[in-house]
């Protein structure tokens, strides 16, 4: 054991019980407990913590922690407190003063709480105000990672609860049709919800208002639903102007038809700090299968359904209504797994130097938007992301023109040199036009302006050109430069008169650059009525 | 008509020519774009018949070759084969850049001329410039379609000191070119003008014989580019700006079309003009087989299993290449792909830009087998979404989905684009053999676990796949 590393200095981290009813998970999980020493803290558990997750005292002892009896020794003794729950008032009356607590805090909804820690001189980081859209912050992203556990447990209950096998088979004594699983709402815990219907040999269906995210409920084996409304509109607008009534009309339509067809909804369908939405309807459940299923993952916030009972299962005109509000408790092991993984790697970031003491850097994107009391200060909400002034200067090279490639605009020309390439194009450039200009006579001058600019405005044109339409882009300027054909019309017979030499070679000129116009734009056309939607 | 209302003629032409390539940045305004550049064109030849630098004893001659032309132009439009576009394209090069010599040489003899001084200079570089490109643009798009179609093998042909040689024949050029400047008589000019033309015409040969098959689209729009060119010289030589303005954006464009090719194939433009692949060492074969031969092994599949592999799919992604213009597969392309899209498939198309022989070939094939256009996507587009693909089919394609690309810093592909199909679930390569690409890379796409070999004739195999689908 490495315990000898400056335990002097070393920052302990508590590991309380859940204490809230029902909570089963842990915050740490032993296997956690090993790598978080290996980082220079020291580790206590109260006794009992993960016992409703499956992780004896002993195993905690293995891993190398200390296992302390009673919640309030143990908050006293640690530094940095590990939580899943929100702490209670009592809790925080625990707190060391000036300590540091890491846990779902939810300030938007609890400012209370917030106050409550401001007083004890806290440092609160709150794993639910991780800035998501960093990507580097996946790894800590427990909202994610216990919505992907709980849309699991959610099609696990669902099959629990109904009567049938989820795939089809056939057997001997007769053929037994698959479950048809109709999913609200794609986000993460509906993402894992499809991925283990489809498994289980399912047919799945789902829908999100978010269209883009129907490659993703493919991918995972399940069939988008669109609501179908965007026809009627603009056409060509789709879902820009999302939500209105018209919207919400089509898609209460399109429920009530798969609410008819299949055999188990579970939804999924959160708007941020408000009632969840009432998309199934009680109308919607009389119409379904009896022995059907729905499983409600939004009770907690007042369900998806309008029979839902938070926190109950209940049988309802022949449908059972799972409102269970604990689907992540209920899987406790994992989630405690994943949560103290998600838990240990912010720690990784608190803690660069590896010395057991962790810096609250403020500076750190990820790390400003979790903290959201600092010694005693609230510093929620985080101010908007700074832009990304910092290092990345020179934005991956190789990347950018690859992905600006296939844009049609004149970004896909103007990707920023490096300075000092520039500044030799420019002089050569300069040393060419003064050479030029120094040289020829006026006339000539005139017919170069208009040569230099007409290969700009080329340039700018061309760039315009969807790569899809390349060929025939070669047709019409092959067609186009048979303009040619005037410089022969010319020498055909000029007023000055001209020799019969001159005139065939004019004349065949025209003849050649005639094919060309004719043939060119022909075949310019014929390919372009070809490319249809 | 006088002077102004030509010129004004002109202008309009100009300004129609600029939509016209401007409505092609979408199929919907495409059509109206070729229809700008024709009103452009009718506008400007009418301008110049009609105007005060032809006489009516001239209009004769002109209806008489521009209906002979027109005849023949139309009836190759008419008849050609799509899959023989890139072909037509490089034989009208030709003619273009025949016409621009043939003008100049025109433009030499002309007996009107009264210039003197830095004027004649001038003028009289624009002709050897313009003629030195004309014959450039002739030869090489000649070879260029010869090359295309199969009359002239389609390897590089590497001659033992190539560079130097052409270097000798630009400063013979020069040297020449001094020579017909200081011609006083007209007649001492002729023998500097017909030495250089003849080494332009070689050179042109020389240059395109020297590049390979799979290089064939950047020389095809460097070719397009340098019809433009000429167009331009016999602008300046004939001071008529309406001539410079279309050269300049004849030449501009297929100058892009180059550079956008060259940076598909992650080559520099003077390595693929410098001929060969993978050479700059002088005329040494690509390193065949020197590379690690990729493990593995290669597992060959039948008709029937790829459309078993087709049905259960639910996202499919089809590269199509030049063999499936060699084998003309693309309508049964489009019967399969109606018969899985009726089915809820998610099916779609990722062309490489090279994909074929010209930019935007594979294109014009699907759109003639009537496959819509928005299930045709370009590489960037979808090349993130093969890993949720079940299937990524190849039809006859190879360079362009060689992992080699990226994974082997010593591949003479390394660091070109790929479309990732080995990225999909499974990938169907339809292929008549295992012999390489244009580039002569072994692909370890082959050898990879979750590929699959569908050996034969790329239209064969797929009306085969098409009948077990329909049963």
């Amino acid at each position: 054991m490495e315990t000898g590393v400056s335990t002097g200095t070393a920052q302990r981290i508590g590991v309380p019980r859940e204490i809230f009813p029902g909570e089963k998970r842990v915050a740490t999980v032993p296997e956690v407990v090993e790598k978080l020493i290996k980082l220079g803290f020291r580790v206590a558990v109260e006794s009992g913590a993960g016992d409703l997750a499956n992780f004896s005292d002993d195993a905690y002892r293995a891993a190398g922690a200390e296992v302390i009896e009673g919640a309030a020794s143990l908050w006293a003794t640690s530094d940095i407190v590990f939580k899943v729950r929100p702490p209670s008032a009592d809790e925080v009356g625990l707190l060391r003063e000036g300590g540091t607590l890491i846990s779902f805090v939810w300030p938007a909804q609890n400012p209370e709480l917030l106050q409550q820690l401001t007083a004890r001189k806290a440092t609160v980081l709150a794993i639910d105000s991780l800035p998501r859209t960093l990507s580097r912050a996946q790894k800590m992203d427990a909202l994610t990672s216990q919505a992907g556990v709980a849309g699991y447990r959610a099609v696990i209950e669902a099959a629990n609860a109904f009567g049938r096998f989820f795939n089809g088979q056939i057997t001997a004594a007769g053929k037994v049709p698959p479950a048809k699983v109709f999913i609200a709402g794609a986000g993460v815990a509906g993402l894992a919800a499809i991925g283990t219907a489809a498994g289980l040999g399912a047919i799945v269906r789902a829908n999100d208002t978010r269209a883009e995210v129907a490659d993703q409920v493919v991918s995972l084996g399940g069939e988008f639903v669109k609501v179908d409304y965007e026809e009627e509109g603009s056409g060509g607008g789709g879902y820009a102007k999302v939500m209105s009534e018209g919207f919400q009309q089509a898609q209460r339509e399109m429920y009530a038809k798969q609410a008819k067809e299949v055999d188990i909804i579970i939804t999924t369908a959160l708007i941020p700090g408000k009632p969840a939405p009432k998309l199934i309807t009680a109308e919607m459940v009389r119409s379904m299968k009896p022995g059907s299923v729905i499983v409600d993952m939004a009770a907690e916030q007042g369900g998806n359904c309008e029979l839902t009972e938070p926190g109950q299962a209940v049988v309802k005109h022949g449908v059972t209504i799972v409102g269970y509000t604990d689907l992540v408790s209920r899987l406790s092991r994992q989630s405690s797994t994943l949560y103290s993984s998600n838990l240990f790697r912010l720690t990784e970031e608190l803690c660069k130097t590896k010395d057991g003491v962790i810096n609250v850097n403020m500076e750190d994107d990820a790390i400003r938007g979790l903290t959201v009391t600092k010694e005693g200060n609230i510093t929620w909400p985080p101010p908007a992301p700074k832009l990304p002034t910092v290092a990345p200067a020179a934005p991956k090279p190789a990347a950018a023109p690859a992905a600006k490639k296939g844009g049609h605009g004149h970004g896909a020309a103007s990707e920023p040199m490096a300075g000092n390439k520039l500044a030799i194009m420019f002089g050569v450039a300069a040393l060419l036009f003064w050479f030029v200009g120094a040289n020829a006579p006026a006339a000539f001058l005139g017919h170069f302006t208009v040569f230099v600019l007409a290969c700009f405005v080329g340039y700018m044109v061309v760039w315009n050109v969807t790569p899809a339409l390349h060929t025939p882009l070669m047709s019409v300027t092959n067609a186009i430069s048979s303009i040619i054909a005037i410089g022969a019309l010319v020498q055909i017979a000029p007023p000055q008169g001209t020799t019969d030499w001159i005139r065939w070679l004019a004349l065949a000129g025209i003849v050649l650059t005639t094919i060309n116009m004719f043939g060119g734009f022909a075949v310019t056309h014929r390919m372009l009525a070809m490319f249809r939607k | 008509m006088n002077d102004g209302l030509a010129t004004v003629s002109y202008i309009g032409a100009t300004i129609l020519f600029v939509l016209s390539l401007g409505g092609l940045s979408n199929p919907e305004t495409s059509r109206r774009g070729n229809l700008y550049g024709i009103i452009g064109m009718t506008v400007a030849v009418l301008a110049t018949v009609l105007g005060p630098k032809v006489t009516a004893a001239g209009i004769p001659y002109i209806v008489g070759a521009m209906a002979v032309g027109g005849g023949i132009g139309v009836y190759a439009a008419r008849t050609v084969q799509m899959t023989q576009m890139p072909e037509l394209v490089a034989l009208m090069h030709s003619l273009v850049g025949l016409a621009a010599a043939l003008v100049g040489f025109a433009s030499y003899f002309d007996p009107s001329s009264s210039l003197a001084g830095a004027e004649k200079a001038i003028h009289e570089v624009e002709i050897y410039v313009g003629i030195l490109i004309g014959a450039v643009t002739f030869s090489g798009s000649l070879i260029a379609f010869g090359k295309l179609n199969g009359k002239i093998g389609g390897s590089p042909v590497l001659l033992p000191g190539r560079h130097w040689l052409n270097l000798a024949g630009l400063l013979v050029v020069i040297w020449f070119g001094r020579e017909f400047l200081n011609a006083h008589a007209l007649t001492d000019g002729i023998v500097p003008l017909a030495v250089m033309t003849a080494i332009a015409l070689l050179f042109g040969v020389h240059m395109v014989m020297a590049i390979g098959g799979a290089d064939m689209p950047v020389v095809v729009s460097m070719l397009n580019s340098y019809s433009g060119w000429a167009a331009a010289a016999t602008g300046f030589m004939l001071n008529n700006d309406l001539l410079i303005v279309t050269g300049a954006l004849v030449g501009s464009s297929g100058a892009i079309l180059s550079y956008i090719m060259c940076k598909a194939m992650n080559r520099s433009f003077i390595s693929v003009i410098a001929g060969g692949f993978g050479t700059g060492s002088g005329g040494k074969p690509a390193p065949k087989g020197e590379a690690a031969q990729p493990a593995g092994e290669v597992v060959p599949v039948t008709a029937l299993e790829t459309a078993e592999l087709l049905r259960e799919a639910k996202s499919v992604i089809i590269v199509p290449g030049y063999g499936m213009a060699v084998a003309q597969a693309q309508h049964t392309v489009f019967e399969i792909t109606k018969l899985l899209r009726e089915r809820g498939v998610n099916i779609r198309f990722g062309i490489h830009p090279v994909a074929g022989r010209m930019p935007g070939h594979m294109n014009v094939l699907l759109a003639e087998a009537k496959v819509p256009y928005d299930i045709v996507m370009e590489m960037d587009e979808l090349n993130d979404d093969f890993p949720d693909t079940d299937v990524a089919m190849v039809i006859g394609a190879n360079d362009i989905v060689n992992p080699g690309a990226q994974d082997d810093p010593s591949s003479p592909i390394a660091g070109m684009p790929v479309l990732e199909v080995w990225k999909a679930k499974t990938s169907i390569v339809m292929k008549r053999s295992m012999a390489s690409g244009y580039a002569g890379v072994d692909n370890p796409l082959f050898y990879k676990d979750n590929n699959r070999m569908l050996f034969g004739d790329a239209k064969k195999m797929l009306d085969e796949v098409l009948a077990a689908l329909k049963g």
